[in-house]
């Protein structure tokens, strides 16, 4: 019996039924949809988070005091034991040719007031720079001005939401702050800004370095952030860095977190999490092969008389097997090329309604999702069609 | 030819054990016309069966063209079905989806003839039965009558050696009973053996010579002027 033949006979036998036919179909259309939209998402949260990522500059390389071994934490919740000076700053500056800025960051939390009105913010004592490597936009005024680290000027720039409670109807450009104990004229206001990585930069108060520190009575930073020249340099950025101040130090005392190790930690999490939603949507696609199994038990129940014929007039054992399990195998392959046309089209949609979400299925998910689907029909498929290829001619003939 | 040596089929069914055929012994010439009478529960389907290498006697020896099929596999009885022998049933068998012609192109489906000698020798066989304008209808559009001759134009497609009919009249009105036997004469004038299994002595009468089995075993041999029901049915008792 040539292929061909036995595709169309099979074909013929599940067109007979349509209605049952098709909704076995649909279970397998529902798994394979279900995994191609399940890992279209997965896929997108993980893009997703890695265009905001990039948005903040996956060239950062953050020095931190003490060495911790902190992997994928947050920039700036790791304890602080050693110090790391200005002066560490400086030479980073001049030593480090891959670094395009260098920012030292002095932080605390101090209560900035404006006539009756105060509030507690995040105080960040850092240079102009830090705007630049934090990818922050100053909406109207100027940054810091540069100059010497160890000498600052009594300036502030505010973030938006601070400037607007400070100086309710009023122009905050100009005015004078009080910060603790220091005086500070407000030169620049930020931009409206999203929460990045835990640090709400609607509610700081950035200050040039030297009077952070003075106003913390601290000697050592916080940190010193790194915008490296290129992504490619970072490896090498990260050696001197060590090696820089492992010298200055005279030990290994601090850490060095990049951007990438979050990333990548995060784009773990997330292809994991891919990986378990798939594997969920894969049980269901599974399942489906229940359905297959069922279906086919039946029709070879209802059919007795037409294997008995069939056998009769001299179909073989094993072409009883193939023309059930082509039966199954076709089922599924349909389910599976309608589930994934389904899938691909409720991503689009998805897209469409929220363009900011890259979803897309990935080319593996689609494969597995249409091999899973045929190993399914096959697996189930094949007990019920070697049952039909077990009766005995006789007795299927004489049932009817 | 056929030839039946001490052949019995003994069934396990519960405790009991039924022997569906009892010695039988027989002979049956190429080309010849044999009808099958007998009560039910005689073994009438079981010595058919055997005949078309459906089942296997448990002893005994059956030749078939010379050939010893009794001791032949699944796999080699299927083949002798396929390539010697036909089959006609009481209750038609059509595959209900299949158009009359596809009925009958089953067997070269399975056989793996090529398409195109298929669908011809499809349309041949459909004509030979004269329903060439209906080749296109499904069995539930045809009359009782019309598919028995699809089934008889597919049971010859293969150009068996052996044509075997179980009650093939059993489900028709006498008029399309008629044309059955009247196109299952006209092969067996072409040569081909018929065996046909039957209640009625009017179909028996017809067949060259009549069997009738009795709890397994031929009770007697009939001439076609002999075979009246009181024969058969005293056979019974």
């Amino acid at each position: 019996m040539k292929s061909g033949d036995l595709l169309a006979f099979a074909a013929r036998a599940l067109r007979g039924n349509r209605l049952r036919s098709g909704l076995t179909l649909l279970g397998v259309a529902i798994g394979s949809a279900a995994v191609v939209m399940l890992t279209a998402m997965g896929e997108g949260a993980n893009r997703y988070v890695m265009r905001q990522f990039e948005g903040i500059g996956s060239n950062l390389l953050a020095v931190v005091p003490g060495k911790t071994e902190t992997h994928g934490a947050s920039a700036f919740t790791s304890v602080t034991t050693e110090d790391l000076t200005l002066e560490d700053a400086e030479a980073l500056r001049r030593f480090v040719p891959e670094a395009q800025r260098v920012a030292p960051v002095s932080m605390g939390s101090e209560t900035v007031s404006h006539a009756e009105r105060s509030r507690q913010v995040a105080v960040v004592g850092s240079t102009s720079e830090f705007l630049e490597v934090q990818k922050v936009r100053l909406g109207r005024g100027s940054n810091l001005p540069p100059g010497d680290l160890r000498r600052g000027t009594a300036v502030v720039v505010l973030g938006a939401t601070v400037a607007a409670e400070l100086f309710p109807g009023a122009d905050p450009l100009g005015g004078i702050v009080r910060i603790g104990d220091l005086r500070a004229r407000v030169i620049g206001i930020l931009e409206p800004q999203g929460t990045q990585l835990g640090m709400n930069l609607n509610e700081v108060a950035i200050l040039p370095v030297a009077k952070a520190m003075r106003l913390f009575n601290r000697s050592s930073l916080f940190r010193i952030l790194i915008d490296v020249r290129a992504h490619a340099d970072l490896d090498a950025a990260k050696e001197r860095v060590r090696a820089l101040l492992a010298e200055r130090h005279g030990e290994e005392d601090v850490t060095l977190i990049s951007q990438d190790a979050v990333v990548e930690s995060f784009s773990n999490i997330l292809r994991t999490l891919t990986l378990a939603v798939a594997a969920i949507a894969a049980i269901s696609l599974a399942v489906s092969g229940l359905g297959i199994m069922n279906v086919m038990l039946v029709s070879v129940a209802e059919r007795r008389a037409e294997v008995g014929l069939l056998r009769a007039l001299g179909a073989e054992r094993g072409q009883i097997t193939r023309v059930f399990l082509a039966e199954a195998l076709l089922l599924s392959l349909l389910g599976a090329l309608v589930g994934i046309a389904l899938g691909a089209v409720c991503v689009q949609l998805l897209v469409w309604l929220y363009p900011a979400f890259p979803a897309r299925p990935p080319l593996w998910a689609v494969a597995s999702a249409f091999v899973l689907a045929l190993g399914v029909g096959g697996a189930f498929g094949l007990a019920p069609a070697r049952r039909a290829a077990r009766l005995d001619p006789v007795a299927a003939l004489a049932r009817k | 030819m056929i030839r039946l040596e001490h052949v019995s089929r003994v069934f396990q069914v519960g405790d009991s054990v039924v022997r569906a055929l009892d010695d039988v012994c027989e002979e049956i010439r190429t080309g010849e016309h044999i009808a099958i009478m007998g009560p039910s529960g005689s073994g009438k389907s079981t010595l058919l069966n055997v005949l078309g290498c459906l089942d296997r006697p448990s002893s005994g020896s059956y030749q078939l063209d010379g050939r010893e099929v009794s001791a032949l596999d699944d796999a080699e009885l299927t083949l002798v079905r396929r390539h010697l022998i036909g089959f006609v049933f009481q209750t038609f068998q059509l595959v209900p989806r299949l158009s009359a012609l596809e009925n009958v192109e089953l067997p070269m489906l399975f056989a793996g003839i090529p398409r195109e000698e298929r669908l011809a020798r499809a349309a041949e066989g459909i004509s030979a039965v004269g329903l060439a304008p209906r080749a296109e209808h499904r069995p539930d559009q045809l009359s009782g009558g019309e598919r028995q001759r699809v089934a008889v134009a597919r049971a010859v497609v293969m150009r068996p050696r052996v044509l075997l009919a179980d009650e093939p009249t059993g489900n028709l009105d006498t008029r399309s009973g008629g044309q059955v036997l009247e196109l299952l004469s006209g092969l067996n004038a072409a040569g081909l053996t018929l065996i046909v299994v039957t209640h009625d002595p009017n179909v028996a009468r017809r067949a060259q010579r009549t069997i009738v089995l009795t709890d397994g075993r031929i009770l007697r041999r009939l001439a076609p002027d002999a075979v009246t029901a009181s024969v058969v049915a005293g056979g019974s008792g």
